[in-house]
């Protein structure tokens, strides 16, 4: 791979719509997961899959390493579970955060014995009262339609079976990308633009790239592979909304405006400093994301994993988030990539520089 | 199923920009037919059998070229763009979805605002929603919005976009290829989602003895608690319409229909009174009035960028009109108010 210096967008766009389109609903990876590991294996010394399904890779710094540092990013997707056949047709639950309005008339793809191509159905509003069409769907008045008869229907899909959403990963003017899954198969592409740019740099960390599963039904796969990796920092590497109308402006962030660097009770004020650090000397443009509690992100549950572990957060803006039109601006995958790999280069030679005493933190 | 059938379902078109389906047809339908010609508004006519030679009545056949769309009322700076629909849209499928605007069909997504910051107990009417296009290409006020969306098989189904009316419009290109003993008009009509106008104009330009509307119609066949009527139902063959909301068919085309249909063995339905609206309701009001009827491939998802409909369906209705023109259609029918 080559030593780039920048990662050009046409590369990050290629791996983010393979990524993207890759399929991988919290709880069935598999299929992420391979694709993840293709990409990752030639980048790290080692790599396995622990108990969870969380792919970790090691990169491997000086011997000895100072420290270990955990970089986490999640694979895992929002999508949908088949719950009962009806009638030629397939109810469903939500896995994670669905955004329900976005789902009337989507295609989806249902993972039953083969994959089948779907759509989210619905009633059309011209038999409806105007009263019934002034109200959004509930989740009762939706279905999914694979075009198949009950009788073929039930010998094809099964209750449990997964259901991702079927896009295609387009680019927009600006630099702009756009589908599905895009939180978090963006904060792969930064990890995996990082790593190639440490492939020419020393570092003196041991870095575990870990690759966590079920992040969107409760920060899983992250709980585990802290506690396994027993990090001495973990950075965790996420999206967060991106500015758009009905989003609140203390809450979002514009398109292109670089990596938003958490700031708050869930991320450790030395290693947040140290990022700011790294931003600034290397001139990468960043903005401050203000967390007041939970970060909705792996950082929330590394953070206190067995003594407690200094986290910080890495978010790249993303529009319409947990809907299928997810928007990113390259530029920001770029520059998180960058601004990652500078600070992986930066980290302290002294465990001590991250300790919280009061000398130097006591006005914080 | 049908490469015509696929490229007529791709083409985009909502009312008032319906060239890009006009053209496929004129192209396809030019050497089989005696006469085609596009009318001021924009409907295309074609003509099979000369009046001169030909004892047989002059059957109108109309499927309507335009889709359900929207249309470009401004362009921000931030190359967002608001906009309106043309036809009916239901705004509650739109949050998320892919479109295409204007001639040089820039890509666009419509914006849903993020699960942090919404109520979420209204839906979102058009005039709140706005589309992202990243400020790409040249877009002007008026530029068409259509939705995006492939043709292809989904099981035993067929998918695709503006199936309502494409599919009649497909029907109709089946049945001009053929010869039957009457004078046949082909009328491909532009916008009937807003308000049947150039049915208007291609029934009082034609003056036919009866005519018959080709449709993609409502399926409400999905699963529910109470027992109420699906409408129309996929795979049980051609829909027929005895009353909708635009106009009651004639009662004698109604039933040389479904004799037609039980002497040949092809299923039919008879589509739920009351919902929806043709051609019909234009052309029945032409002149001195025109009998008239809607036959349709029923449907499921109208008005989204997805339908599905069965094939077998429009086997079945190109099936019912073939037997139909060839036989009793062909003919004066028996003296209005003689009938029982």
């Amino acid at each position: 791979m080559t030593d780039y210096a920048r990662p050009a967008e046409t590369d990050l766009f290629i791996l983010l719509k393979e990524l993207s389109e890759t399929p991988g609903v919290s709880g069935r990876e598999q299929t992420i997961r391979a694709a993840v590991a293709a990409h990752l294996g030639p980048l790290v010394d080692e790599m396995r899959v622990d108990t969870m399904g969380n792919l970790v890779g090691l990169k491997r710094g000086k011997s000895p390493p100072t420290g270990r540092a955990m970089l986490a990013a999640h694979m895992d997707e929002i999508g949908l579970i088949i719950t009962r056949l009806d009638r030629g047709f397939l109810r469903f639950a939500a896995v994670g955060g669905v955004d329900l309005a976005a789902l009337p008339a989507q295609e989806v793809t249902v993972h039953a014995l083969e994959d089948l191509p779907g759509l989210i159905a619905s009633r059309p509003p011209h038999v409806l009262t105007p009263e019934e069409r002034e109200k959004p769907f509930t989740q009762k008045q939706l279905f999914i339609d694979v075009g198949l008869p009950a009788g073929e229907l039930a010998q094809t899909v099964s209750v449990g079976d997964f259901v991702s959403v079927r896009r295609s990963v387009e680019k927009m003017a600006k630099g702009r990308a756009c589908g599905k899954a895009l939180d978090n198969r963006v904060s792969i592409v930064v990890l995996l633009a990082a790593l190639r740019l440490l492939q020419g740099r020393s570092h003196h960390w041991d870095i575990y790239a870990a690759i966590t599963v079920q992040e969107e039904i409760g920060l899983r796969g992250a709980t585990t592979a802290a506690f396994d990796l027993e990090p001495d920092l973990g950075i965790a590497l996420d999206v967060t909304f991106a500015e758009q109308p009905g989003a609140t402006p203390e809450e979002s962030f514009p398109l292109g405006s670089g990596p938003a660097i958490g700031l708050g009770p869930n991320l450790h004020p030395k290693l947040r400093a140290l990022l700011v650090d790294s931003a600034e000397r290397n001139e990468i443009p960043y903005t401050d994301e203000v967390l007041p509690g939970h970060s909705g992100t792996d950082a929330w549950a590394m953070q206190v994993s067995q003594c407690g572990i200094p986290t910080a957060l890495i978010s790249v803006p993303v529009r319409n988030m947990h809907t299928p039109a997810e928007t990113v601006a390259l530029k920001d995958i770029e520059r998180s990539a960058r601004l990652l790999a500078e600070a992986v280069c930066d980290l302290p030679d002294d465990l001590a520089a991250l300790a919280l005493d009061h000398e130097d933190g006591g006005h914080e | 199923m049908n490469e015509l059938l696929e490229r007529l379902s791709i083409a985009r078109g909502v009312a008032g920009h319906e060239g890009e389906v006009r053209a496929i047809l004129r192209e396809h339908l030019a050497p089989h037919v005696d006469e085609i010609a596009v009318d001021s508004i924009g409907n295309l006519i074609a003509r099979k059998g000369g009046p001169q030679n030909s004892p047989g009545q002059r059957v109108l056949l109309a499927a309507h070229m335009d889709e359900v769309g929207a249309i470009v009322m401004r362009c921000n700076p931030d190359g967002t763009v608001k906009f309106r629909s043309i036809g009916g849209l239901d705004p509650r499928i739109l949050p998320g979805k892919r479109v295409r605007i204007g001639a040089d069909a820039v890509p666009g997504v419509i914006m849903r605002a993020p699960h942090a910051a919404r109520a979420g107990s209204r839906v979102a009417p058009i005039a709140d929603l706005l589309i992202d296009t990243g400020g790409a290409g040249e877009i002007q006020p008026g530029d068409m919005i259509t939705f995006e969306s492939d043709y292809e098989q989904f099981g035993r189904l067929l998918k695709g976009k503006a199936f309502d009316d494409r599919v009649g419009c497909y029907i109709l290109a089946q049945l001009l290829q053929e010869d039957f003993p009457c004078q046949l008009v082909g009328a491909f009509t532009v916008q009937e989602e807003i308000g049947l106008r150039g049915a208007r104009v291609a029934a009082y330009a034609v003056e036919p003895d009866l005519a018959v509307a080709l449709e993609g119609t409502v399926a409400d066949d999905l699963p529910r608690e109470e027992d109420i009527s699906p409408t129309t139902e996929l795979g049980k063959g051609p829909a027929i319409s005895v009353m909708d909301r635009s106009a009651h068919a004639d009662r004698r085309l109604v039933r040389i229909l479904t004799q037609t249909a039980d002497a040949h063995n092809i299923p039919y339905q008879i589509k739920q009174p009351g919902v929806g609206g043709t051609d019909v309701g234009a052309i029945h009001l032409a002149r001195s009035g025109v009998p008239s009827v809607a036959v349709a491939v029923p449907c499921r998802y109208i008005h989204t960028p997805a339908a599905l409909m069965d094939p077998a369906d429009v086997e079945n209705t190109i099936e019912l009109m073939k037997h139909a023109l060839a036989g009793s259609l062909a003919r004066p029918l028996e003296a209005a108010g003689s009938e029982k």
